[in-house]
């Protein structure tokens, strides 16, 4: 396929050098492929012949054909929405709190001296390792799953945040100043933008610690979510469901990085210029 | 604390005068009391050492240090060009120019001051996709669409190649020539000195050690009559040997 651009090209001494090192490019992206689908192909194929235990590990084309079973009766999206209602109202809350103390602690040296050192100390905490002291503040209802998740995302968004603003380039608030922007705007046309490359990578981890906070937060008394779905059919036995849960969790984990991914790249156009150079 | 005012040009006012500078960091004192004026329209050079304090100075004239104490007054409007571009890397080369600005017909003026750098094509760029030169280029854009009554540069060309600092001697006369701004120029390079300013300053040992206009036309090479001359003088001055 590229061979015929190529032969069309003038025969120009620049031209020769790029396609040769473009040509092994796409034949080594296949090549990431073939061990993961050798991997799902010998599971399915160890499935069918007897080697695993369906109540080890079912085929995958079982789990995937319970997942069209449990999607096309609705149970499935009752569980996910239950699940997403969770993680984005435990986001919403740690991050924007996070989002809130780590903007006050980065920019002013009060909040810096009020705000980091408790902060500090309970990033030394392991989060998931609160669970029983949360069961004994907020019960075992709603309100813990939500909690961990807000706690699992705070910290990220609040380190981020911090560290985002601190390292932004004195040189460049000054050169505002001299501009005649006052404390409002350089917060708007340096500050901002200037954190937002790190309050992107915080964001991602975050996401990334709700998704497990809602793993743990789901195995505790829950009536829905993905995590109920899966500790009900661990009770039934219905390995393939559970094998779908985890397939679902994987899934969300993955669609959440590329979105954001997505929207980095259209909010940070001016840093694709910083690498092309 | 350094009182500093700011009021409209009026007259034959001097745009920039200072008095009794003084600035110290720690027990070492950089500025020991100096005070200098610049006049209407008048391109004066502060020509001193490394670590001399000339940046110190000018970071105190336009108002950026709070630690120092004396009095500055700046009659109109002044702007700042910096040693290093200090371009915001998130917006465009216009967004750039245009930052803080107000008042009717930005979009205009924005596309006039660029012009006048010879980088209107680039107005969408992102400052890393310009070279050292043009990225200056468009930071003396950014002070010129202030219209301002007096520029501070600060080693404004002291990052670029020897090339590329020659083609921005020439610029920047010629737009002084168009504008008529006084600006006051803090280099170490004596030649650039005496390419573009009418008068001298040497800052020695913390002060202001002489003040020595430069009697050579508007349009000057290093070939002029007299050029040498002073160049020996400032050199030696300096304490550089020159024979």
């Amino acid at each position: 396929m590229s061979r015929t651009p190529l032969l069309e090209t003038p025969p120009e001494v620049v031209a020769e050098a790029a396609p040769e090192a473009r040509r092994p490019r796409p034949s080594r992206r296949w090549w990431r492929l073939v061990s993961p689908v050798a991997l799902v192909l010998g599971w399915e194929l160890a499935a069918r012949t007897g080697l695993l235990a369906p109540e080890k590990l079912p085929a995958p084309s079982d789990v995937l054909a319970t997942g069209w079973r449990l999607s096309r009766d609705g149970t499935l999206a009752v569980h996910l929405v239950d699940s997403l209602t969770r993680a984005g109202a435990g986001l919403l809350i740690g991050g924007v709190l996070a989002l809130v103390l780590g903007t006050v602690a980065g920019l002013l040296r009060l909040g810096d001296d009020l705000v980091d050192p408790p902060v500090q100390m309970a990033r030394m905490l392991p989060h998931l390792g609160l669970v029983p002291l949360l069961i004994i503040w907020v019960g075992i209802g709603e309100s813990l799953k939500i909690s961990l998740v807000a706690l699992g995302a705070f910290f990220p968004v609040y380190f981020n945040t911090y560290a985002g603003i601190r390292d932004i380039d004195e040189r460049l608030v000054e050169a505002a100043r001299v501009c005649g922007l006052g404390q409002a705007a350089r917060l708007r046309h340096v500050v901002l933008p200037g954190a937002l490359p790190s309050l992107f990578l915080g964001l991602r981890l975050a996401i990334g610690a709700a998704w497990l906070s809602l793993v743990v937060g789901e195995q505790v008394n829950a009536q829905t979510g993905i995590g109920f779905l899966m500790m009900e059919a661990r009770e039934f036995s219905q390995t393939d469901v559970v094998v779908l849960g985890l397939l679902v969790y994987a899934l969300l984990g993955l669609i959440s990085d590329l979105a954001l991914r997505v929207a980095e790249r259209r909010m940070l156009t001016w840093r694709r210029g910083l690498r092309a150079t | 604390m350094a009182t500093r005012t700011a009021s409209h040009l009026t007259g034959a006012a001097p745009v920039l005068t200072a008095h009794a500078i003084r600035r110290s960091f720690g027990p070492t004192v950089v500025l020991a009391g100096v005070g200098l004026s610049i006049a209407r329209g008048e391109v004066v050079a502060l020509l001193g050492g490394s670590g001399s304090g000339k940046s110190t100075l000018l970071r105190i004239l336009a108002g950026l240090d709070g630690e120092a104490t004396g009095e500055t007054v700046v009659h109109g409007t002044a702007a700042v060009v910096f040693q290093e571009h200090r371009l915001l890397p998130w917006k465009r080369v216009a967004a750039n120019v245009g930052l803080g600005l107000s008042g009717p017909d930005t979009a205009g003026r924005i596309e006039r001051a660029l012009a006048e750098v010879g980088l209107a094509e680039r107005h969408r760029a992102w400052p890393a996709e310009l070279s050292g030169g043009q990225a200056q280029r468009v930071a003396v854009a950014r002070a010129l669409v202030r219209e301002p009554d007096l520029l501070l540069l600060d080693e404004p060309f002291g990052a670029l190649d020897a090339l590329t600092r020659l083609r921005m001697q020439v610029l920047l006369r010629r737009l002084r020539a168009e504008h008529g701004f006084a600006a006051l120029l803090v280099t170490h390079d004596v030649e650039e000195a005496l390419l573009l300013a009418d008068r001298i300053l040497l800052l020695d040992d913390c002060r202001i050690a002489a003040d020595l206009p430069v009697d050579l036309p508007p349009t000057r090479t290093p070939d002029d009559p007299g050029f040498g001359a002073l160049r020996r003088l400032l050199l030696d001055r300096l304490g550089v040997p020159t024979t």
